[in-house]
């Protein structure tokens, strides 16, 4: 049906889009790229109907003028005639007026299209007018389709009539306006319609697509449609089709393209194959083993990313830790709290500004900064520092320390769990294929542990702090002989330590729910963390906590999440009994002595 | 002074010349628990008040009518008993830590692992009794639809070999834990970290179904212990009289071996491992040695623990627990064995007290304690009066 | 009475070197070639640092040697090596022609018969003086054996004897961490002589001491020679030369020189190296 209507068309779109050229070009408005492209897509697609239209009674080619005049006398030729019959049209009719109105490639053609699609189209009683209607919280918001202007608000519909569609018609306008889509100069819109054409393909759709690929430039934009079109031609009764179709599809990495050759492939209970000619099947095992590695090597992509985030949370957490423990050797317990103090702290700043979403969590990072380095400084001064080289009352009393932490936070902010809700441009899912997406915040968890760990890395080794810092670390008393003050350089590297355990803090708020124990679920780890990768090295720090994201993520899948940490925490144990300095030791004659 | 010539035959071993000196020898071996214990005055008053205890506790509460203002009630029986096994519970980490200066944060993993054994022998007990009345599958199991016991479920319907479990399971993981730390010289914080750490996986291992131990609800609804009715009072009165003669046994075990040259290497491993080292101590097979000891006292004490309380579950396991024991011996008073049962029970009756009567502020207290204990009270109680009674 | 005692001349020195010592599994050195400490070809390096470069040295049985050299020359690295507390990274140690000791542990080491006293005196300061000695005293130090030990009143002699040479005699109750910085290198040397080995690695042991409690120590450590091989490193170039029979000087990891202290002192590159600075 369609193809015969589009051969008996053929003639005055051809004409029509020569003029269209003039038209528009003549609009100021109008970019010079896009009428080029317009009478490109125009002669191409008239081409390409004119070719497929083989069974039309008359020669396309030859009988552009004749077609003309075997359109109906009364049809107007001007896009304001046509659209004045819709109303009164019946279902075939309009698809007529509809098709006419296409072939005059009029600018607005689109948005009637659409409107009428998604039934926004009406003409008032009154005066047979026709509007495009966008209905508003107010009423409907008029605008006149041949202008494109407003044309005022109406409270309801009253004394408007819808113009109605059927499902045959809605499919064509479907069709029709994805092939308007299809022209689009954003990529993005393109692809779109593409994907929106393949999901249920026909005959027509699979023929608009095939004159798409003919001009279509973006490489992308092209694969998708191949893959389409290949996937379509699987159903092709000639088996060369079908393994051309198949071969080609060998390069996708779509899920609906693996099954429909798969089942291609897969013998029937009396051994018979769906498949009859055995080259096709040789083609699509070919196909089906290449997607299958593809879509396996992405799937190790995404494991290992997953593993990524999860190393960088606990990297986040660990961090801190690293500073205190790895380079003070302070055994601080508290530390999980003041991660928690941080998640709390977004909390806060997120009921302070509840309208600012965004700024409030980029805000808490220097809030919470703050916060839990003042609690950090606040704890070294009243309890650490006491216990200098006594780290396992150190780790007594911290242990105490964060008891009261918790409490306190209980006692406050109440012992239920609080949500920290995620601004936009932290959630949604980057898709990078048909096999790999990757959320967004999983990608700015990974991002944002680099930067934290640069920045640290910074401060210890480029700045006067940095420098004094590990002066006392490695030998207090020349340190202090040197004129360091050693107190005032304990305090403000437990700051920091503690600091940045708040930083963490915020990251995690918007990965889990923030309540009273979100500290104390991160200790063990991250001791292991900076254990693991050798104490005093932050690069330890970093390569362990990645390492032991990637290997738990790596196991989860085979034995289970409870089983791998498991697995994880056994691992550690024995991993320090071969090797205690960890992965990476501190050199050197001093290491060696203890 | 006992005379007897094969008491010093292993020193003459070595020599050339066999001398007839080698009669001179001074004491008995079990001397030197009798020795210590005359100069441990702690001890005394401990051993004497839990004498004391094992007489007035059964008579209070069994004799003494309930209306009378001394009647003791079953649940203070159960209480005190759950003191004592607490008291156990720290003298085994008091053992390690006190003397050998292993700051063990996963005691609690061993008192579990007890708890669970005797747990798994009262769930045999249960029988047609449960709820869904498998005369051999326990409830949980028959929950899971499983058909068959899991193999290291048989054998524990005996008492002797539940029992025996009580000891070895939790003295294994500690041989084979304590050979790999102390072999690689795994030492302070970072073994501390590490047995966090087991504690932590094991709580993950026994909050799973599979595992077979009940998973998130542990073992209970025990029925009887050697054919004896556990919720009956007179019960309640037995196993409080053998937790406090385990308590007691423990006591003077512990004490033996710190009395001991053993107990002296020890403390010497303490203070300077390297130097112990050096005179020719296999520094690795005494840490190892005591920390096996420790393990299993702990299962012995959470063996007790379990009958009295009526439940063991995952939670146990926590490291949190196993923290809390580290501040009882603290509070205390650390490497004196009798201050560990002086803290354990001080902190637990404050516990016991507070979440009662101001559950909100059990918690700053036990952080507070925690910090003050440390910083402040470094000899714990039993310094405190020590010094006290020195001034006097 | 025990094999100690049996074996024991004035201040408990053994009367065959090659006998069995306590009951443990460590075989006897084998001193037929009369040299008991073989140093061969040592190189250890701390982070790309060599503290000892293809060190050789050889201890004859029975001999009082001292080491010298300026800092960083080696000479407490080449102790750790000996007593097995470092690996080197090339060559090989030997006690007598037949035990390796690169094979083996610390207390392995110990057992054999090498004793050490540390630079800085190590003692357990928490145990009387008594203790420490008794905690010494050469014996089957097996977990079991251990746990059921008694002093023998000839042990206990023995202690009572070495805390008389180390003038301890009277503080035998006090706390070791009490005692003062000489007491308790006395004491060191005490403990050391309890183990009774066969070599005796001493480093600095006058550092902090009178000049009157130098010199008891330099009898004491003459009076060990002949019975013991005693290998002394020490910085007090007066102390060496009162007790010197042969001194070795270190620099950078390498013997440089070897003979008696006037030929040492005579060296043009020790001159240099050391005794010039």
């Amino acid at each position: 049906m369609l193809k015969i209507r589009a051969g008996r068309h053929c003639g005055p779109e051809f004409a029509e889009c020569l003029s269209l050229k003039r038209r528009i070009g003549s609009k100021p408005v109008m970019s010079i790229l896009k009428p080029l492209l317009a009478a490109l897509i125009g002669v191409t697609l008239t081409l390409a109907s004119a070719a497929q239209a083989e069974d039309s009674p008359a020669p396309a080619a030859a009988t552009a003028d004749n077609n003309a005049a075997e359109t109906p006398a009364e049809a107007p030729k001007d896009f304001a005639g046509l659209l004045a019959k819709l109303p009164d049209a019946d279902y075939s009719e309009k698809r007529d007026l509809l098709e006419a109105m296409i072939a005059l490639h009029h600018p607005n053609t689109r948005a009637v299209l659409t409107a009428l699609l998604e039934e926004h189209l009406y003409s008032r009683d009154a005066d047979s007018k026709i509007f495009i209607a966008d209905e508003q919280a107010d009423g409907l918001h008029l605008s006149d389709p041949l202008t494109m202007a407003p044309a005022g608000t109406v409270a309801s519909d009253d004394g408007l009539t819808k113009i109605g569609t059927n499902n045959s018609l809605r499919k064509y306008l479907r069709g029709a306006v994805a092939r308007f889509k299809l022209d689009d100069p954003s990529r993005k819109v393109r692809l779109d319609a593409v994907h929106e054409m393949l999901r249920d393909a026909d005959d027509a759709t699979i023929a608009l697509l095939r004159e798409r690929l003919g001009v279509e430039k973006d490489s992308g934009v092209r694969k998708e449609i191949e893959a389409g079109l290949a996937l379509a031609d699987l159903d092709s009764p000639d088996a060369d089709t079908r393994l051309a179709a198949a071969q080609s599809l060998s390069g996708t990495l779509d899920g609906d393209a693996y099954n429909r050759l798969k089942t291609m492939i897969t013998p029937a209970a009396d051994g018979s194959y769906p498949e009859t000619d055995a080259r096709v099947r040789l083609a699509a095992t070919t196909a089906v083993d290449h997607i299958q590695h593809w879509r396996s090597f992405y799937g190790a992509i995404e494991t290992l990313f997953f593993g990524l985030s999860l190393g960088s949370v606990l990297v986040l957490a660990a961090i801190g830790l690293a500073i205190t423990f790895g380079v003070m050797g302070v055994i601080n317990m508290a530390h999980g709290e003041l991660i928690m103090i941080g998640a709390y702290t977004a909390y806060v700043m997120q009921q302070l500004m509840p309208n600012h979403l965004a700024a409030s969590i980029l805000l808490s990072i220097p809030a919470a900064f703050v916060v839990s380095a003042l609690v950090g400084i606040a704890i070294e001064r009243s309890v650490v520092r006491f216990l200098y080289g006594r780290p396992l009352e150190t780790l007594l009393a911290t242990f105490g320390v964060s008891l009261i932490l918790q409490q306190t936070v209980r006692s406050i902010f109440s012992p239920l769990n609080r949500s920290v809700a995620s601004p936009d441009f932290l959630s949604g899912t980057l898709v990078i294929n048909d096999a790999l997406s990757i959320t967004y915040n999983r990608l700015y968890i990974v991002l944002f542990t680099l930067i934290v760990f640069v920045i640290l890395q910074l401060i210890l080794k480029r700045t006067p702090l940095g420098l004094k810092v590990r002066a006392v670390s490695q030998n207090r008393a020349m340190a202090r002989a040197m004129g360091i003050r050693s107190e005032w350089v304990d305090a403000i590297t437990f700051g920091l330590g503690s600091g940045i355990a708040g930083v963490a803090g915020v990251a995690l708020s918007q990965l889990t729910n923030v309540g009273p124990n979100l500290g104390q679920g991160y200790i063990i780890d991250s001791f292991m963390v900076v254990v693991f990768g050798g104490v005093g090295n932050l690069w330890g720090t970093l390569i362990g906590g990645m390492s032991l994201g990637v290997a738990n993520k790596l196991l989860e899948p085979e034995v289970g999440a409870v089983t791998a940490k498991i697995i994880m925490l056994i691992f550690i144990i024995l991993f320090i009994q071969r090797r205690k300095q960890g992965l990476f030791p501190q050199k050197g004659r001093a290491a060696e002595g203890h | 002074m006992d005379k007897s010539a094969s008491g010093d035959k292993r020193v003459t071993e070595g020599g050339s010349i066999t001398p007839v000196e080698a009669v001179v020898t001074p004491f008995r071996k079990e001397s030197i628990l009798l020795d210590a214990m005359r100069r441990d005055r702690g001890g005394q008053s401990l051993l004497g008040l839990l004498l004391l205890a094992a007489i007035l506790v059964p008579l209070l509460n069994l004799v003494v009518p309930e209306s009378s203002i001394l009647h003791l009630s079953t649940y203070s029986v159960t209480l005190f008993g759950k003191y004592l096994c607490y008291a156990l519970l720290a003298i085994s980490v008091d053992l390690v830590w006190g003397y050998c200066g292993i700051l063990s944060l996963g005691h609690t993993a061993f008192f579990s692992l007890g708890g669970y054994a005797i747990g798994m022998y009262l769930m045999r007990q249960i029988g047609t009794r449960g709820v869904y009345g498998d005369p051999i599958l326990p409830d949980f199991m028959v929950f899971l639809n499983w058909k068959e016991l899991p193999w290291f479920w048989h054998g524990m319907n005996l008492f002797p070999v539940a029992a025996l479990m009580v000891v070895l399971v939790p003295g294994l993981l500690a041989l084979v834990f304590g050979w790999l730390a102390f072999r690689s010289r795994v030492t302070g914080v970072y073994l501390s970290i590490m047995t966090q750490a087991l504690t932590f996986a094991l709580m993950l291992a026994f909050f799973r179904n599979e595992m077979g131990f009940g998973g998130n609800n542990g073992l209970t609804d025990f029925k009887e212990l050697l054919g004896y009715d556990l919720q009956k009072p007179g019960m309640r009165v037995v196993l409080f009289l053998m937790t406090a003669l385990f308590l007691a046994l423990g006591y003077l075990g512990c004490r033996y071996i710190v009395a001991s040259r053993f107990g002296r290497v020890v403390q010497a491993i303490r203070d300077a491992e390297g130097r112990a080292r050096f005179i020719g101590y296999k520094v690795e097979s005494y840490k190892l040695w005591i920390w096996v000891f420790s393990a299993m006292l702990a299962g012995i004490a959470g063996a007790l623990y379990v009958p009295q309380i009526g439940i063991i579950n995952p939670g146990e396991f926590a490291p949190i627990n196993s923290i809390e024991v580290v501040i009882w011996v603290a509070v205390g008073g650390r490497g004196t064995l009798y201050g560990a049962v002086v803290g354990a029970v001080l902190v637990n009756y404050a516990k016991t007290y507070l979440t009662g009567a101001l559950p909100e502020v059990w918690l700053y207290a036990l952080g507070a304690l925690f910090v003050f204990a440390t910083l402040f009270l470094p000899q714990g109680v039993v310094g405190l009066m020590k010094r006290r009674g020195a001034k006097s | 009475m025990s094999a100690t005692a049996a074996t024991s001349g004035p201040i408990g020195l053994r009367i065959k070197p090659t006998g069995k010592r306590g009951s443990t599994n460590t075989p006897n050195p084998d001193l037929s070639h009369n040299i008991i400490l073989y140093v061969e070809g040592i190189t250890k390096s701390f982070d790309g640092f060599k503290a000892l470069n293809d060190l050789s040295l050889y201890i004859e049985t029975g001999e009082l040697r001292c080491i010298i050299g300026p800092n960083g020359a080696g000479k407490t690295t080449m102790m750790d090596v000996i007593t097995g507390k470092t690996r080197p990274d090339t060559g090989s140690v030997w006690f007598g022609q037949n035990i390796d000791l690169l094979g083996l542990t610390e207390p392995e080491i110990a057992q054999a018969g090498i004793g050490r006293k540390f630079q800085k005196p190590t003692v357990f300061g928490e145990h009387t003086v008594f203790e420490n000695l008794e905690l010494a005293m050469a014996s089957d130090k097996s977990v079991w054996k251990v746990l059921f030990a008694k002093l023998t009143a000839a042990q206990r002699d023995r202690i009572h004897e070495v805390l008389g040479i180390i003038g301890l005699s009277e503080h035998l109750n006090a706390a070791a961490g009490a005692l003062s910085h000489g007491q308790k290198q006395w004491l060191e040397i005490g403990m050391l002589m309890m183990q009774d080995p066969l070599v005796l690695l001493v480093d600095e042991p006058v550092a902090g001491m009178t000049p009157q409690e130098t010199e008891r120590t330099a009898e004491l450590l003459i009076s060990l020679e002949g019975k013991h091989s005693v290998v002394v490193v020490e910085h007090d170039m007066n102390f060496v030369r009162s007790i010197a029979r042969k001194v070795t000087v270190l620099h950078e990891g390498h013997v440089l020189a070897e003979g008696s202290m006037d030929e040492v002192q005579n060296n043009p590159q020790v001159k240099t190296v050391y005794l010039g600075e």
